[in-house]
């Protein structure tokens, strides 16, 4: 074979759109002068009840079309559970919930009219933390929570402000807390993180004279934003077949874009102004209080070690503060809920994990799903843990690293990694085990050490599915509705059909979906799209490549199993001068001696959906049903240099290696891991949501929430691949995408321990909190 | 009180009607159509909306349509005048953005850049696009490019 088109450095097919301006995103598009725009009126209370909403002043307003309430859409809507109003009925339960809508002919008319729609409160309690309230006799957030449909794998404490409690537990943790020589017990805290894409969100929706609901979202989920659409409006007899959702590039999701936030509010306003596409986009403050928020968390941690180091308990409770809604975020819960061991193969275990609602913006699905939040404090533990016992923390990750074949915490088995590789190099990039100096006697130089792990969290049925057709000029297109996020899926996608078909990757057209002409993706979410839908690019790739070869078959008699594709053309073993290019019959067939033709337009089609997975489990204990697919897992180090005086600290040198089993793009692997690494540094660094005691979001904007620019980038960054082959993925691969930045904040917290001997429990890390425990440290 | 004002956007005379408080970002968008200026915060935070105002880069969300009068506007549809430059080629090659949104207002910072400084430096290129939020990438993939691009000329990319 000649060049293969898996695992080579392509450069992105998407490459020349973005730097040329080309690329389109929702906004972008023209709908013409009939555009109507939307603003929403929004609460200013976290918890009260809906007395009276007068919009007469509004309507009045020239340019005014129509105002809306909840009273013209009384209807729930959510992924996991439906718990979520497309307006708020009775009553709101965080500052910034949709109350009504106004639509008009101008945008500045629709911001000016939703200010003068009068709404009368009557302000009840509100709980904004998950400790009170979980406590007896809390104002409940959701006093119907016991009568909300939900998927099975969810367990609701009705009547209670628990939305959710996942509890998994393997061995007996008394007696390996007794066995223990050192047990080590902390509580850590994480606060509530948003995405920050650079584009908000947007939704344009159109229901036309016909009847035709076509939705266009800056989204992550195109199929599953269509399956609930329908399932919210289908008072208003609508169906999946009635509705279409396009998704044209996406500005940055990080998770926030996934399922459906405003976008519910988009569709149901063009059902009210039918014949008119009606578009409503978020501004920056909304994008950080209306969309869903990292949930905070508040972990408490035991972990027991005999004195070689070995691991032989660890206890587990997660409390997250999951906010006013948690249809998507009760899921983060769950995921955590059974993986928060970490890489490690405990004998003994016991997490639980708490989803509390509380009248905060929602939470939801952030890249890391729960595992960032739960490894901060995890892997601060680890290595405390490595220290109190006189180990070295990176020979204790050694010993107690998970292997393939190992019990996971519910019971099923551990999938073939590099963890003890990625364990390795990580520690021999950052030279673990020396000691590093500044010139500047102000500062010292610390090392943090971190692993990490995260398996995709879906339901046991996700599926992808793939449609492929050649071209006249042997050109392929392929139909799928994973998105690009900027991930470099639709190269990928590219690349693993060039890899089967012998076409450069150049000649490989890929789209962003649109749920009427590319088939059924379930979301792109859980750095599981290169495995799923990429098994499914393959799928259809090897059925069209069946189809060339039974066309050149019986047209020119090769026997079946001699025919192999190279350089866009068909070859035979056992004729080496047969050498028919695809573009010469692709479409149009090959002729016969007498002038009939056999074979026609080549199509290939493929699905996939794995089949192993079950969520059917013992709700005491998780054992018995095997939720994940497969982990991907690594290791990170870091060398920090911290200034005493002043607390600031400078990333000298950031490593992360993971195990993607097959890099299907090394350039979009390393791309994740630069990328990664700095959104988690971010975390642990610089940014955190701030509320008032009412509840209102303080820092929502970039002014007051700062992510990092190109002046906060570590000195160096070390991407690091390994590749052991994930057995049922493409090629080997496995996913990557939200695991490099999972590792970021323990190490970074490890590496300030380990320069100043201060052990921070509480994110962020700022320059601020570093100095003035400092102070306090004297 | 509508004002006429004409202005040069990429080289061509557009004369056109503005209200006094329409930004020059929804100018642009709205009202002429060219979209590679984003809406990414509306306040000068995130460099999305970034245009080339007499050759100097500026936030056109925070710049009414009428201090531009007489001046020349360039987007990233305008830069290109024998094909891309080379700094376009070679973030093509290095596959530097991930999401894109933010490209259009990190090239133009990086156009600008050269235009002043034609051999600038690894900190020159962070300095200046150190205006445009980038979530994705890291920024370094984009500083790699942008020196490389200045240093050797690219072997390949997109054509124009």
């Amino acid at each position: 074979m000649t060049d293969s088109y898996v695992g080579t450095r392509e450069p992105r097919i998407d490459g020349l759109d973005k730097v040329s301006g080309a690329a389109e995103f929702v906004d972008d598009l023209d709908f013409g002068p009939d555009l109507l725009h939307a603003a929403v009126v929004e609460s200013p209370h976290a918890h009260a009840r809906i007395l009276d909403i007068d919009a007469s002043a509004a309507e009045a307003i020239p340019g005014v079309v129509r105002v809306v309430t909840g009273r013209d859409f009384p209807y729930t809507f959510g992924l996991y559970m439906k718990d979520r109003y497309v307006f708020a009925q009775d009553r709101v339960r965080f500052v910034g919930e949709q109350v009504a809508a106004v639509i008009a002919r101008d945008p500045k008319i629709a911001r000016r009219a939703a200010a003068a729609v009068n709404v009368t409160y009557e302000e009840l309690p509100a709980v904004l933390d998950p400790k009170p309230a979980r406590a007896d006799g809390s104002p409940l957030v959701h006093p119907d929570l016991g009568d909300y449909p939900h998927v099975p794998w969810f367990f609701p404490h009705g009547g209670t402000n628990v939305a959710h409690w996942r509890k998994t537990r393997k061995g007996d943790v008394d007696a390996g807390f007794a066995a223990a020589d050192v047990v080590l017990e902390d509580t850590y805290t994480v606060p509530r993180y948003a995405h920050c894409a650079i584009e908000p969100h947007v939704v344009v929706a159109k229901q036309n004279q016909a009847g035709r609901l076509t939705v266009w979202t800056a989204s992550q989920s195109p199929y599953i934003q269509r399956d609930l659409f329908a399932e919210a409006l289908q008072p208003l007899g609508l169906s999946h077949q009635d509705i279409r959702v396009i998704t044209p590039y996406v500005g940055g999701g990080f998770g926030g874009k996934a399922g459906v936030t405003m976008e519910i509010i988009g569709a149901a306003l063009a059902t009210a102004v039918k014949g008119h596409a009606v578009k409503l986009r978020w501004t920056r403050e909304q994008e950080f209080y209306n969309t869903y928020q990292r949930q905070g968390l508040r972990a408490r941690l035991k972990v027991g070690a005999t004195k070689d180091g070995t691991i032989t308990a660890l206890e587990h409770e997660l409390l997250w503060d999951a906010g006013a809604y948690v249809e998507y975020g009760a899921n983060v819960v769950n995921a955590a809920g059974l993986s928060a061991t970490g890489p490690y193969r405990i004998p003994n275990v016991s997490i639980d994990s708490l989803c509390i609602y509380t009248n905060l913006p929602p939470g939801g699905p952030y890249r890391g799903f729960g595992y960032s939040e739960f490894h901060f404090g995890l892997e601060s533990h680890m290595t405390r843990l490595a220290d109190e016992l006189g180990i070295d923390p990176v020979e204790f990750r050694r010993i107690n690293a998970i292997r393939e074949g190992d019990e996971l915490p519910y019971g099923a088995s551990m999938n073939p990694s590099g963890l003890r590789e990625a364990i390795d190099q990580t520690a021999a990039a950052i030279n673990w085990g020396e000691e590093e100096q500044s010139a500047d006697p102000h500062v010292r130089v610390g090392k943090g050490f971190a692993l990490f792990w995260k398996a995709p969290a879906m339901p046991p049925n996700a599926s992808s599915a793939s449609f492929l057709k050649f071209n006249e000029d042997g050109s392929v297109n392929v139909a799928v509705s994973g998105m690009e996020i900027g991930q470099g899926y639709l190269t990928a996608m590219a690349q693993i059909a060039a890899e089967v078909l012998s076409v450069p990757p150049s000649k490989i057209r890929v789209e962003t979906p649109d749920t009427d002409r590319t088939p059924y993706e379930w979301q792109t979410v859980a750095s599981h799209i290169t495995w799923s839908c990429g098994n499914a690019v393959h799928a259809a790739a090897v059925e069209a490549r069946e189809r060339i070869f039974d066309v050149v078959h019986s047209a020119r008699g090769y026997e079946d199993g001699s025919l192999y594709l190279e350089d866009e053309k068909v070859k035979c073993d056992t004729d080496p001068d047969f050498a028919l290019p695809l573009r010469d019959f692709v479409i149009t067939g090959l002729e016969m001696e007498d002038g009939t033709w056999r074979g026609g337009p080549i199509v290939g089609s493929g699905n996939f959906m794995p089949e192993f997975t079950s969520a059917h489990s013992d709700p005491e204990t998780s054992q018995g049903g095997h939720p994940n697919v497969h982990y991907t897992v690594g290791a990170a180090g870091v060398v920090l240099e911290i200034d005493v005086e002043t607390g600031k600290m400078k990333v000298r040198k950031a490593v992360l290696a993971v195990d993607v089993g097959k890099a299907i793009n090394p350039a979009m692997v390393e791309g994740q891991i630069t990328g990664g690494i700095l959104q988690g540094l971010a975390t642990v660094l610089y940014e955190d949501m701030r509320f008032d005691e009412s509840g209102r979001l303080l820092n929502p904007n970039f002014t007051d929430y700062k992510i990092p620019t190109s002046l906060d980038t570590p000195a160096e960054v070390i991407p690091i691949i390994i590749e052991v082959p994930q057995p049922d993925g493409p090629f080997g691969a496995r996913g990557v995408g939200e695991h490099t930045m999972i590792p970021a904040a323990p190490m970074v917290a490890n590496a300030v321990a380990d320069a100043t001997g201060l052990r921070i429990t509480s994110m962020p890390i700022t320059a601020e909190k570093v100095a003035l425990s400092l102070l306090e440290a004297v | 009180m509508r004002h006429e004002i004409t202005f040069t956007l990429n080289g061509e005379s557009r004369p056109i009607d503005v209200e006094p408080n329409d930004v020059l970002l929804d100018v642009l968008r709205t009202k002429l159509g060219v979209k590679s200026p984003k809406i990414g915060c509306e306040r000068g935070d995130c460099g999305s909306c970034t245009v080339l105002l007499d050759g100097e880069s500026v936030r056109s969300c925070l710049v009414l349509a009428v201090e531009v009068d007489g001046h020349d506007i360039t987007t990233v549809e305008g830069i290109e005048h024998d094909g891309l430059t080379a700094v376009q080629e070679m973030l093509i090659e290095q596959s530097s953005f991930q999401c894109g949104f933010c490209a259009p207002g990190i090239v133009l910072a990086a156009v600008e850049l050269i235009e002043n400084n034609p051999q600038p430096t690894a900190a020159d290129v962070r300095e200046a696009i150190s205006g445009n939020l980038c979530r994705c990438t890291g920024y370094e993939p984009i500083v790699e490019a942008v020196v490389a691009a200045v240093r050797t000329p690219p072997t390949s990319g997109g054509s124009a």
